[in-house]
């Protein structure tokens, strides 16, 4: 019998698997037009052969994210740590933030695209304002509950808010801060598609929006795959980060015996 | 004549002289210090007017009833509260943190938990002067050996590269005594540190405190609830009256060092125990109202 771990991930891979071997066979004896629903096996085909054309796009939007992400992380942590350190931002700040963040993205799009017109910059920024908000509340959250004690026998050493901040404020909130890194990516993900749908001429958005428009059903469920696979890679590029960086936050028993 | 002899290098009877009254010089000296927290109606008396000097290098338990403000006297030699009305003089100055070197160690350990045991020791050496300029410069290995040569005065040694978590609770209150004391601080606040131990643990790190103390010698305030370990660590006792407090009893505790377990099970100790006992069980019965939320 392999070890738990193993059997863990063959159940994973195993019902992806399943997923889409079940997805091919409904299609195949549901007699289903490809203009609706195309088998898995006709979207990894079209993959294949449109690859070329559709790797610029793929670099696009990837890039696109990226600097959103980037912007938007740089936002957040700035942003957090005000509002974390200081219990009158926090009162202050805090009601905007939520008004802000609870506008839905979709509507915001437009009046980027006027400002900027439509490309890159609209797309850039609509990720930066979906992303950044996970990122504040957790930064903040992490700097807002370092513990009372510590804190007073920081303070009795002489330790200025700078002191307490650097040694024990932020490595603490570094595991709140990878656990938002992981959100964000994932939204700003999902904004700049928003964006490159709405109002561009290149990225993968774009090219679903121009797929749908011809019936051409097997590369829009093509860009589809990208953009899932595109999205797992980032979530588990920042996940091995995280791993590297705050594995003391989980505390394993391998890590015990390692020890 | 007189010029002359202030700038002739001291002799040995001078220095012993110097010596001398330093000790004898006040540590802590609390005047008629107050505090309220809170303002208006709203406001709660936690401490009355008191009256509180600690010679340099003496070791002084406070005990009394819960809520009491025990706490709140270490708060203000720690320099965290500032008295509502009278004056705390810590190290000659008004100011706690800057004029005397300052540990102190809470009920909880609070080690961060991701650094290794030697590097929590070695946080407060990021902070304080001289330490904090040598830190990123040769001294690090020499600040290493400090820290290892406490943790193995406190019976930690092999731990030193082990996380917080992979220690027992008694064994994470060693190392907060050890990082309260690795700056040689010249004031040691202790709030309930063995609060949460078993009572063998407990006992066993009586004996580690009193070492630790015979061989630094810093000043100690220990805030506790337990009457026995007052009695085994203390030369003075220090009895608080319930909330608002006020100091209702001060003696001194002549038991010779170093104390054993074994002691505290003599008459004598028992006696002062069942004194001590007696004077917060009436201080308890003379609190207006005992609201204890």
């Amino acid at each position: 019998m392999p070890r738990p771990e193993i059997r863990q991930k063959l159940a994973s891979a195993g019902l992806i698997v399943l997923f889409f071997v079940g997805w091919e066979v409904f299609c195949v004896v549901s007699g289903m037009s490809d203009l609706i629903l195309p088998r898995p096996s006709q979207v990894f085909v079209t993959l294949v052969q449109r690859l070329p054309v559709l790797w610029p796009h793929i670099v696009q939007t990837l890039v696109t994210t990226m600097i959103g992400f980037i912007l938007g992380v740089a936002l957040g942590i700035l942003l957090g740590a005000l509002i974390g350190v200081s219990k009158t931002a926090y009162d202050t700040v805090y009601p905007l933030l939520i008004g802000f963040s609870s506008i839905p993205k979709v509507a915001v799009v437009p009046i980027f695209v006027l400002w900027f017109g439509s490309g890159t910059v609209p797309a850039v920024l609509t990720a930066l304002a979906i992303c950044f908000f996970p990122i504040v509340v957790n930064i903040a959250t992490g700097l807002a509950t370092t513990e009372p004690e510590l804190e007073d026998v920081l303070k009795a050493l002489g330790a200025s808010k700078f002191d307490i901040l650097w040694n024990v404020g932020l490595p603490r909130t570094m595991p709140f801060f990878f656990a938002s890194l992981k959100v964000a990516i994932t939204y700003a993900f999902v904004g700049t598609v928003l964006a490159e749908t709405v109002a561009s001429n290149r990225g993968i958005g774009n090219v679903m929006m121009s797929a749908s428009s011809n019936f051409n059903v097997p590369l829009l469920f093509a860009g589809l795959f990208i953009l899932a696979a595109l999205g797992v890679a980032l979530y588990v590029a920042f996940s091995l980060i995280e791993a590297r960086v705050t594995g003391w936050a989980t505390r394993r028993n391998d890590l015990a015996a390692a020890a | 004549m007189h010029f002359v002899m202030m700038h002739a290098p001291l002799t040995a009877i001078e220095a012993e002289t110097a010596a001398r009254s330093r000790a004898a010089a006040i540590a802590v000296e609390l005047s008629a210090a107050a505090v309220t927290f809170g303002q208006g109606e709203r406001a709660v008396a936690a401490l009355q007017a008191t009256e509180l000097r600690i010679p340099d290098g003496e070791f002084v338990a406070l005990v009394g009833p819960s809520g009491c403000g025990k706490s709140t006297i270490l708060k203000l030699a720690a320099g965290l509260v500032r008295p509502s009305a009278g004056v705390v003089v810590v190290g000659g100055r008004e100011v706690a943190a800057k004029a005397l070197r300052i540990g102190m160690a809470f009920q909880n350990p609070t080690m961060l938990p991701w650094l290794t045991i030697e590097q929590n020791v070695m946080l407060p050496l990021k902070i304080v002067e001289p330490y904090r300029s040598q830190f990123r410069r040769q001294r690090k290995a020499s600040f290493r050996d400090k820290a290892h040569a406490l943790l193995a005065q406190v019976g930690l040694t092999g731990f030193a590269t082990r996380y917080p978590w992979q220690l027992s609770g008694g064994m994470l209150q060693r190392a907060n005594l050890c990082r309260a004391l690795i700056h040689e601080p010249r004031l040691l606040l202790l709030d309930e540190p063995f609060g949460a131990l078993d009572q063998f643990t407990r006992e066993e790190l009586w004996s580690i405190l009193q070492d630790l103390w015979l061989v630094h010698r810093p000043t100690v305030l220990l805030v506790t609830h337990d009457l026995r370990e007052a009695g085994f660590l203390a030369n003075r006792i220090c009895v608080m009256s319930a909330r608002p407090g006020r100091i209702i009893d001060d003696s001194a505790v002549a038991f010779a060092r170093p104390r054993t377990i074994a002691m505290t099970f003599e008459p004598d100790f028992v006696a002062l125990n069942q004194r001590l006992r007696d004077l917060i069980t009436d201080a308890r019965r003379a609190a207006p109202a005992p609201s204890e939320a």
